[in-house]
């Protein structure tokens, strides 16, 4: 037992768990803390607005496969990063929020600066905790990064009264902590997977979706393995991509509203389908009852509520992905199935595989956003990390920019957040400085973090910032032409800001490059001059991203053209 | 109705929020309760909640794993009616200042095993528990005579014989 005030057990408590980098924005009521957090040797990322430091935390946590820490002050400190809460808890990301909060003999008051964000944050957390006493702060400590890190993955949010933070306790560090109502199911029932090997070893048409769930739990390896000794083709959903290398021959893209032709077609027709970790949003399954209708379902996921609650399946595993699919390959290893390489099935696949090849466009004057993604690829080192905005910058990145290993395309698919991609590419680079990490941003989505590139600039956390430049907020201006008639409303940008000087005020590098080549010239010298640099690419306001499901109806009913 | 409305009793760690938080998920899911019933256990650490509601049988088994997966809650039982008792408790007070009124009162109030509170000139309190059902048909049979006003606690469920949650 040692006594100290709360905050110092604050940063002892984080010490002990790991944490090497905190992002957040001070504040009164967090005060205590930081003056704790002063003597440690904790690096302390400065974002300029909350919402930045929670996705910051994100991108770190999503690049790193470690949690993710962000601290704010109390009332406005904490709703500035509900966003960033809510977009990290639904795409199951390890993050923990610390927020401060007014002294608790004035909680309930009305207080300054005083927001219950207890009740505000507990639709969007995984679960949340109000520290009551000094003492508390090193379970809760603990508890929180249990939580967010266990089973499946989420955010935490602890938040801690002032004098909570400055009374001084005996306190105690627990090794561990445990809720009575918390039990995550690892190990996969070895009833639930012999089943499945029998359905998917009977399938004539087998198929995979792969959801985030694969990258989390580090299933890559045995996915693959799997899809092999299936020969079945692997779709993702937009938090999957990456998951299988998007250049291995049995992978089909993504599926979804904005999935690639030959993996929705092949939904249709597939007859066993195998969902691994995907929550199947409807987004990715467009209209469910013509979601792959003619397969049968089995869905692995260690989220048991998530199995029936969209599609139903016919059998389920609960568990952890990785043990999941190591035990369906034993089973399959078992029984010596040998799914052949020139099956109908795997023909049809490359079929459609042609059959949707999206051809260069020829004499448009603009740059195209396929022709940029593939223009990105060729210049990126394949470990490159891809961070994106929200909009057609989004789909396009989906759709056109090959991934080729997990935790490098890393994406807002479940919450869709706009302002996402800049500050957790600053977030990703704080994890991994040693690979290029790039935004694909569509000029609206940029603007609403772009205060951020002083934290970049600042702290040494250079990103490249790849601005599709329509000035449009181009995904709502397609839907407006597309089921609208073409009445814009709400979406013209202009010309405003200029993001060039708009980068060059904040010290970073601008530059605006006019063709493809140029574009690929300026990734690589700013690779190499590792600064923070936007690069503003002019395209077309008027393309669309295709394919595209139009909404309310089913996959396979997506349009390639206007 | 009675028929479609299915009752869910849940364990709970007994500390503040964990009310909110279980409400706040039927609210946000869009689950409607009908009726809900909360009291610490033995164990004061527990509550132990019962919860009624209509819904099929998929709703109320995203409810079940929903409310399962909730880090407060430390068991969750869907109760099969046939193997349940399930009781509700009734406060009714009626105008009854006309003595037939009172008698017809007093007649059902005996009749559905009730027990009268409190009785002054103008009105009677009574008690009256039994299955939801029940209490229906008793408030049914005593609203001519006048419902001044009354409170309903609410269903709470015991599963029969050695069945526990
Ligand atoms: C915070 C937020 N507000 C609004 C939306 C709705 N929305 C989805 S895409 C989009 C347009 C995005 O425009 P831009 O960032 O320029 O990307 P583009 O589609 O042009 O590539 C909007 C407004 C959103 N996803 N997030």
């Amino acid at each position: 037992m040692t006594r100290m005030s709360g905050a110092e057990a604050f940063v002892k408590a984080l010490k002990r768990e790991g944490v090497e980098t905190i992002f957040g924005l001070p504040g009164g009521a967090i005060l205590p803390i930081c003056d704790a957090l002063y003597d440690s040797d904790i690096r302390f990322i400065l974002a300029r607005h909350e919402q930045g430091a929670a996705h910051m935390a994100d991108g770190y946590a999503r690049a790193s496969g470690r949690v993710g820490v962000c601290l704010a002050t109390s009332g406005p400190g904490a709703t500035n990063l509900v966003t960033g809460i809510a977009t990290a808890n639904i795409d199951s990301s390890s993050v923990v929020a610390f927020t401060g909060q007014v002294p608790i003999p004035v909680i309930g008051t009305d207080a300054f600066q005083e927001v219950d964000i207890i009740g505000v944050s507990a639709s969007v957390t995984k679960y949340n905790i109000q520290v009551r006493g000094a003492r508390d702060i090193p379970w809760a400590v603990k508890a929180a990064f249990y939580l967010a890190s266990t089973g499946r993955k989420g955010a935490v949010l602890v938040d801690i009264p002032k004098d909570v933070q400055t009374s001084v306790e005996d306190m105690e560090f627990p090794e561990k902590v445990s809720f009575r109502g918390y039990r995550v199911q690892e190990e996969p029932d070895p009833r639930e997977l012999d089943w499945a090997s029998v359905l998917l070893s009977r399938a004539k048409r087998p198929m995979i979706l792969a959801g985030g769930g694969v990258i989390s739990s580090n299933a890559s390896r045995e996915l693959i393995a799997l899809a092999e000794a299936l020969m079945a083709p692997v779709a993702t959903s937009l938090m999957g991509k990456g998951a299988v290398p998007n250049d291995h021959p049995l992978y089909v893209g993504g599926c979804g509203m904005h999935g690639t032709g030959e993996a929705n077609t092949l939904l249709a027709e597939a007859d066993v389908l195998l969902v691994v970790g995907a929550r199947l949003s409807d987004r990715t399954t467009g209209l469910v009852k013509e979601f792959s209708p003619n397969a049968k379902v089995i869905h692995v996921d260690i989220d048991r509520s998530e199995i029936d609650k969209n599609v139903e399946t016919v059998t389920r595993v609960v568990g952890d992905a990785k043990l999941a699919l190591t035990g369906l390959l034993e089973r399959l290893r078992r029984i010596r199935l040998e799914a052949s390489g020139d099956s109908e099935w795997v023909r049809r696949i490359n079929e459609l595989r042609e059959l949707y090849i999206m051809p260069e466009a020829k004499g448009n004057p603009h740059m195209r956003g396929p022709e940029v993604m593939r223009a990105l690829r060729r210049s990126l080192p394949r470990d490159a990390i891809i961070t994106t905005e929200v909009g057609q910058c989004q789909m396009w990145a989906s759709l056109y920019f090959d991934s080729y290993a997990p935790r490098t395309f890393l994406t807002s698919g479940g919450l869709g957040t706009m302002g996402w991609g800049f500050p957790a590419a600053i977030g990703a680079k704080a994890a991994r400085r040693d690979v290029p990490v790039v935004d694909i941003a569509g000029d609206g989505s940029f603007a609403m973090t772009e205060n951020n590139l002083a934290t970049s600039v600042e702290e040494e956390l250079p990103v490249i910032v790849v601005i599709l430049n329509n000035r449009m907020l181009g995904m709502v201006a397609q839907w407006q032409r597309l089921f609208y008639g073409r009445r814009y409303f709400g979406v013209e940008l202009g010309k405003a800001p200029d993001f060039v000087k708009l980068a060059e005020a904040y010290g970073a590098v601008g530059v605006r490059p006019e063709s493809l080549e140029e574009l690929e010239r300026e990734i690589r010298r700013a690779i190499e001059a590792d600064q923070t640099t936007v690069i503003d690419v002019p395209i077309d306001p008027e393309e669309n991203v295709f394919p595209m499901v139009p909404p309310g109806k089913g996959l396979k009913e997506f349009i390639m053209e206007a | 109705m009675y028929r479609s409305l299915s009752t869910v009793a849940f364990l709970v760690e007994n500390k503040p929020g964990v009310l909110f938080n279980v409400t706040n998920l039927f609210r946000r899911r869009g689950f409607n309760i009908e009726s809900i019933s909360v009291g610490p256990l033995d164990d004061p650490e527990l509550a132990r909640m019962t919860i009624t509601l209509k819904a099929d049988s998929r709703v109320l088994n995203q409810i079940v794993e929903q409310l399962d997966k909730m880090v407060d809650v430390i068991r969750v039982k869907r109760l099969d009616p046939m193997r349940t008792v399930a009781r509700e408790m009734l406060l009714v007070k009626l105008q009854t200042s006309d003595p037939m009124a009172r008698e017809e009162a007093l007649k059902h109030i005996n009749s559905y095993h009730g027990l009268i509170l409190d009785i002054d000139a103008e009105s009677i309190i009574a008690e009256v528990t039994g299955e939801t059902e029940t209490i229906e048909e008793f408030l049914k049979k005593v609203s001519p005579i006048g419902i001044l006003e009354f409170s309903r606690t609410g269903v709470t469920a015991l599963e029969k014989g050695r069945l526990r949650l």
